[in-house]
């Protein structure tokens, strides 16, 4: 005898083909017992869990989307910005150029001007010496040509009428003279 | 010896050896597996109901199935871990594999009923390779035969809802055939979904398990019965070998039919869930 099986039993009947009907029930219970708990627990339990997963991997998904339209959108932002920011400076250098440039002129010309000034208060100046200069030496060369002419002619010349008459046509000369030197000084 | 053996005894050199007695050199003949090897001593009885050893591993199988999905989904994570992902594996395979490519648009209904089914099986194909139980259930024909019953009702009922008694019975038949052939052609195929259809169904898993449990244990007989100190050791090895390599193969054949079975059952339910072929 093998220990483990429940042998032989001659009664029951041996024909394999012909099914029994007490193993046939016992057969759609234990069937039963597996799909009522598959149909009505696990599946529906993983069914769910599927889904769900589906959605927090679309969700991902949709989310890294976002973050990336995001990111790029602030790209974009940015870039506007720096090529507005260097469209700025390169304004700003122009204009500081130009402005540098305004103001040396200005520099210049003030100068010129200043330079021009100076060098003409100096011609006024000049002449203004030389007219008093002129008028000193006039008035002295009269005096000492009269007396000179008084020593030389011996007599005063009593009419006053005619001494300056002499002494005025004496200086006109000179005047000519002097006008003639400094024309070609 | 007890009477009870003697219907396992076929050989009539045996005379009362049992097979545990039967050894190469021995008085005793060798003794092939045989048909007594299916029949089993009750475990209990009920009154004149005899509840024997198939029906406890068939209670066993549904049980194992159970605790498995019970184990695998019984609260499922978004991101799956250890006997979830085995089951999600099943799960889907069944889904993706079998049920909507063979029923389409409907399928979701039935995923239960095949996943059940092809685990149910499975399960109990295994018990022919688990020690002490080693005896596939479904070498029974009476457990292919309660599945195959519901698997026919599910399959006329999903029919005659959808297409009707006689409307299912006319879209069998293909269409575009010129009339003489219809003779033959029509009684051919209400052969074919009446009788050679649920037969073949529950054939097919009956005799693989039923054969695959004759090879192993002749194999396992034989090197019992040659395992002696003669010579004859040399074919006690080679026999054990066979054994283990039958083993293998059998492990193959399990999951293999109750493929096939749930397979056929999803292309019965979408034949008539849709009509015609």
């Amino acid at each position: 005898m093998t220990p483990v099986t429940y042998l032989a039993d001659s009664a029951v009947n041996s024909n394999p083909i012909i099914p029994e009907l007490p193993e046939l029930i016992i057969g759609v219970i234990a069937f039963a017992i597996v799909f009522y708990f598959l149909a009505t627990k696990a599946l529906p339990n993983i069914r769910k869990t599927l889904d769900e997963r589906t959605e927090a991997i679309e969700g991902g998904l949709q989310k890294a989307e976002l973050a990336q339209a995001e990111a790029a959108q602030v790209k974009a932002d940015a870039q506007a910005q720096m090529a507005e920011l260097r469209h700025s400076t390169a304004d700003i250098r122009a204009k500081a150029q130009a402005d540098g440039a305004a103001l040396v002129e200005q520099a210049r010309t003030e100068a010129n001007s200043q330079k021009e000034a100076i060098i003409a208060s100096a011609h006024n100046q000049l002449e203004a010496d030389r007219n008093s200069a002129v008028n000193v030496l006039k008035a002295d060369l009269g005096k000492l040509a009269t007396e000179l002419a008084d020593k030389i002619v011996g007599e005063r010349a009593q009419d006053a009428g005619v001494q300056e008459r002499i002494i005025d046509r004496f200086l006109d000369e000179l005047d000519a003279k002097l006008g003639a030197t400094q024309k070609v000084g | 010896m007890s009477a009870a053996i003697a219907s396992t005894v076929l050989l009539a050199s045996g005379g009362d050896c049992s097979t545990t007695d039967a050894h190469a050199g021995s008085n005793c003949g060798f003794q092939p597996p045989s048909l007594g090897d299916f029949n089993y001593r009750p475990i209990f009885h009920l009154g004149s109901y005899g509840f024997y050893k198939p029906e406890l591993l068939a209670l066993i199988c549904a049980g194992l199935v159970v605790l498995f999905f019970w184990t695998a989904f019984r609260s499922p994570k978004l991101v799956p871990r250890g006997v979830q992902n085995i089951g999600e594996i099943g799960y889907l395979f069944i889904r993706d594999q079998i049920a909507r490519p063979m029923i389409g648009k409907t399928a979701e209904r039935f995923v239960p009923f095949l996943v059940g089914l092809f685990f149910f099986i499975w399960c109990m194909n295994l018990m022919e390779i688990i020690p002490i139980a080693q005896m596939p259930v479904t070498a029974f024909v009476s457990f292919p035969a309660s599945l195959m019953l519901m698997v026919y009702i599910t399959y006329w009922y999903q029919a005659i809802k959808h297409q009707g008694f006689f409307g299912f019975l006319k879209n069998i038949v293909p269409k575009g055939v010129p009339w003489p052939v219809m003779i033959i052609l029509v009684p051919v195929e209400w052969l074919r979904v009446l009788v050679i259809q649920p037969f073949t169904l529950m054939i097919r898993l009956f005799a693989n398990m039923f054969a695959g449990h004759m090879l192993l244990a002749t194999f396992t007989l034989a090197t019992w019965y040659l395992a002696s100190a003669t010579f004859s050791a040399v074919f006690a090895a080679t026999s054990a070998v066979m054994v283990v390599v039958l083993t293998v193969f059998e492990m193959a054949i399990q999951a293999l039919q109750a493929y096939i079975f749930t397979m056929l059952t999803a292309q019965y339910i979408g034949e008539g869930v849709s009509a015609g072929h």
